[in-house]
């Protein structure tokens, strides 16, 4: 428990570390447009990270559909946002409400996923959530939805049949998804859900809950035959985790005046597992790490184009032994046992 | 031997016999006409067997007998073809796992079946989750009852670790300990449900004969402290003969035999399933039967070093 602990010092340390030094150099000037244009994605990639790793590395299920997740906050957080114009006239109180819609939609989303899967034995959750992500994407894409005085309007495959009285907008236009989003995300909400997110993770993980849904992680049979209701804390972990994807995809979406459905596709929820599996199965900190080097890498590496896949290359692996190597492990284990008085230790 | 607490094993309705002392209460355990096949395979078969309310009972036979199929019957692992399980004079039928243990059943397994990522205090936490009275919401935001309980908790982890005197490895990782370690802190998991009756199912395999006749002796102190029923299946015959009250030979999915220890040893349809041959002399037939058992015994050894290995080298 005592490792645990550590841990998650390390992880608040960092984010809070990382949000202090943007914000001194972005008060001087010291920072470039285009990196300052990455800190809302960075952050929104980092609750993907967390929130997967929630699913993969501590649930033990395999998922392939996260970005359905992320897509589903994001347009229904947009749209809310939108809707909101008006009546919410502050914009950080207007995108915390929205953020809130995302994570219920996307929560929504894992609890009817949940509900036929999860009670299932064996590994059918990684088949369903890859269908999953493609059809939202196909509702997504497919989907007119306006809104005026008296409420939605929405229709299938055309707007043609959306008349939209003196005041209106259209909100979701299919493929060309949702356009003149109003750029409410800022680092500073990134920074507070990325906190959040941790507080709810390590919260869990570290509750009677936590430690349910890692024993059917390590072995059901086992859980099963100590009472563990194991239905239960597989869908309370597999929805809290799609919520908070939910609630990144609001965050995201609002970073950019439009967002189209195929922004979250089959190729975001594999990045997203590869920087869950970069940093490390059930390792937080990792998470946020190779999340944050992996949305940065490609960018940084756009003024030598000649090298940039080679960089790329070197960089993953150089993640995956910091992340993972038994000697970083060790170094970061007698760190940990200096500052916290590990008693684990004298275990190795 | 059976008679070290004073108690004489009595016949009881279903052809069965329980220690005198448990007589008057209700049975841990009753199985009546239990039977379960695999495709084609009896591999378990008429099965009828009573356990005392504080017994400490032994299910004994050559591998492949179904005695690890009996212990999944009793928990609902696999569904019964035939027969009916009453707890406590309780019908289990239908039950999932996880309500049978709730109901008062606890077991450990012959392959040994650890959260090996958890501390081990954290597996025994485990089992005491449905006794732990706070929800999602407080252990998230850490009411006082996330606390309170937890506190709990961590004691009565510890208390029962001190039955084994494990108390100084709560904080290791339960994957990480020797062979068996792993068998002890299995059992103490499977105490902290609370159970009415608890399954062992070879808890000596791999252990050396010090940490046998301490195993002997907790399994004696766990019935006495808890007053519950143990049934265990095992191949060392020493402990099985030193510990039972009651034994119920097993052999192609049938019971052979019930008795007491004294009776079984000498009973020739055991020493024939076990021997393939008669023998008269009881001392001989001791020997004999823990000879068998054994040889028996070795199908799963290589499993068990490959276990220890694996635990010794992590550690
Ligand atoms: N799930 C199963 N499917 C098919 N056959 C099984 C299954 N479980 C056990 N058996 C068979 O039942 C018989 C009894 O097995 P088991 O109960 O493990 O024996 P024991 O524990 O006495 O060594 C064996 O022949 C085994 O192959
Ligand atoms: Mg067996």
């Amino acid at each position: 428990m005592k490792r645990k602990n550590t841990n998650k010092y390390v992880s608040f340390a960092l984010v809070i570390a990382a949000y202090a030094i943007m914000m001194v150099l972005i008060s001087t000037g010291k920072i470039t447009r285009s990196m300052q244009g990455m800190l809302v994605p960075i952050s929104a990639y980092i609750v993907m990270a967390i929130s997967l790793n929630l699913t993969v590395g501590i649930l033990g299920e395999l998922s392939l559909g996260h970005a359905g997740f992320m897509s589903m906050g994001a347009f229904t957080g947009t749209c809310a946002a939108l809707m909101m114009l008006e009546s919410v006239p502050n914009t950080g109180l207007r995108l915390g409400i929205s953020m809130v819609i995302g994570a219920i939609f996307g929560g929504i989303a894992g609890f009817l996923i949940g509900i036929p899967v999860l009670r299932l034995k064996g590994d059918y959750l990684a088949i369903v959530t890859l269908a999953f992500g493609e059809i939202i994407k196909s509702i997504f894409n497919n989907l007119y939805l306006g809104f005026d005085k008296y409420g939605l309007h929405f229709q299938l495959l055309s707007e043609k049949g959306i008349k939209l009285e003196e005041g209106g907008r259209m909100l979701i236009q299919g493929a060309m998804g949702i356009s003149k989003i109003k750029k409410i995300s800022t680092f500073t909400a990134g920074f507070i859900l990325i906190i959040l997110t941790l507080f709810i993770v390590y919260h869990l993980v570290e509750s009677r809950y936590g430690r349910a849904i890692m024993a059917i992680r390590d072995n059901r049979i086992a859980a099963e035959s100590v009472g563990v209701d194991v239905t239960k804390y597989k869908m309370t972990a597999f929805v809290i985790s799609a919520a908070m994807a939910g609630a990144a995809g609001a965050l995201f979406a609002q970073n950019y005046s439009t967002i189209t459905a195929n922004k979250f596709d089959f190729n975001t929820s594999i990045l997203i597992l590869v920087l869950v599996v970069l940093g490390g199965l059930g390792n937080i900190t990792g998470s946020i790490i190779s999340a944050t080097l992996l949305t940065i890498l490609p960018e940084a590496l756009r003024s030598f184009a000649t090298y940039r896949m080679l960089v790329y290359a070197i960089v993953l692996i150089v993640v995956m032994l910091a992340t993972n190597a038994s000697s970083t492990k060790i170094m970061i284990d007698r760190l940990k046992a200096r500052l916290g008085g590990n008693k684990e230790e004298e275990e190795r | 031997m059976y008679k070290k607490d004073g108690s004489n094993l009595v016949p009881v309705p279903s052809n069965a016999v329980i220690p005198e002392r448990d007589i008057n209460d209700m049975p841990a355990l009753e199985c009546k006409n239990l039977g379960i096949t695999f495709g084609g395979l009896h591999a378990v078969e008429n099965f009828n067997l009573t356990i005392g309310r504080t017994e400490i009972a032994g299910l004994i036979g050559p591998n492949g007998a179904g005695k690890t199929t009996v212990f999944n019957l009793l928990t609902n692992v696999y569904q019964p073809t035939t027969g009916t399980i009453l707890l406590n004079g309780m019908d289990t039928h239908g039950m999932s796992t996880a309500q049978v243990s709730k109901a008062g059943i606890g077991r450990t397994f012959q392959n040994i079946r650890l959260f090996n990522n958890l501390t081990v205090e954290e597996n025994i936490m485990v089992a005491m989750d449905n006794s732990m009275k706070y929800g999602l919401f407080d252990g998230l935001i850490r009411l006082p009852s996330f606390f309170r309980e937890e506190k709990k908790a961590h004691q009565r982890a510890l208390d029962l670790l001190h039955i084994f005197d494990m108390e100084n490895v709560a904080s290791h990782r339960a994957g990480s300990l020797p062979y068996g370690a792993q068998r002890r802190v299995e059992i103490v998991r499977a105490l902290a449900t609370d159970p009415k009756v608890l399954l062992l199912d070879e808890p000596a395999a791999g252990m050396n004969p010090s940490e046998t006749a301490d195993l002997m002796a907790n399994i004696r102190k766990i019935r006495d402290t808890f007053q519950i029923a143990v049934v265990l299946i095992e191949h060392d015959m020493n402990l099985v003969m030193n510990v039972c009250e009651g034994l119920c030979v097993l052999n192609f999915g049938r019971i052979i035999a019930k008795g007491s220890p004294a009776e079984i040893q000498k009973n020739p349809t055991v020493i024939e399933a076990y021997l393939g041959k008669s023998h008269t002399n009881e001392g001989e037939s001791q020997a004999a039967v823990d000879a068998a058992a054994e040889e028996k015994s070795e199908g799963s050894a290589p499993e068990n070093t490959k276990e220890t290995r694996k635990g010794g080298k992590k550690k």
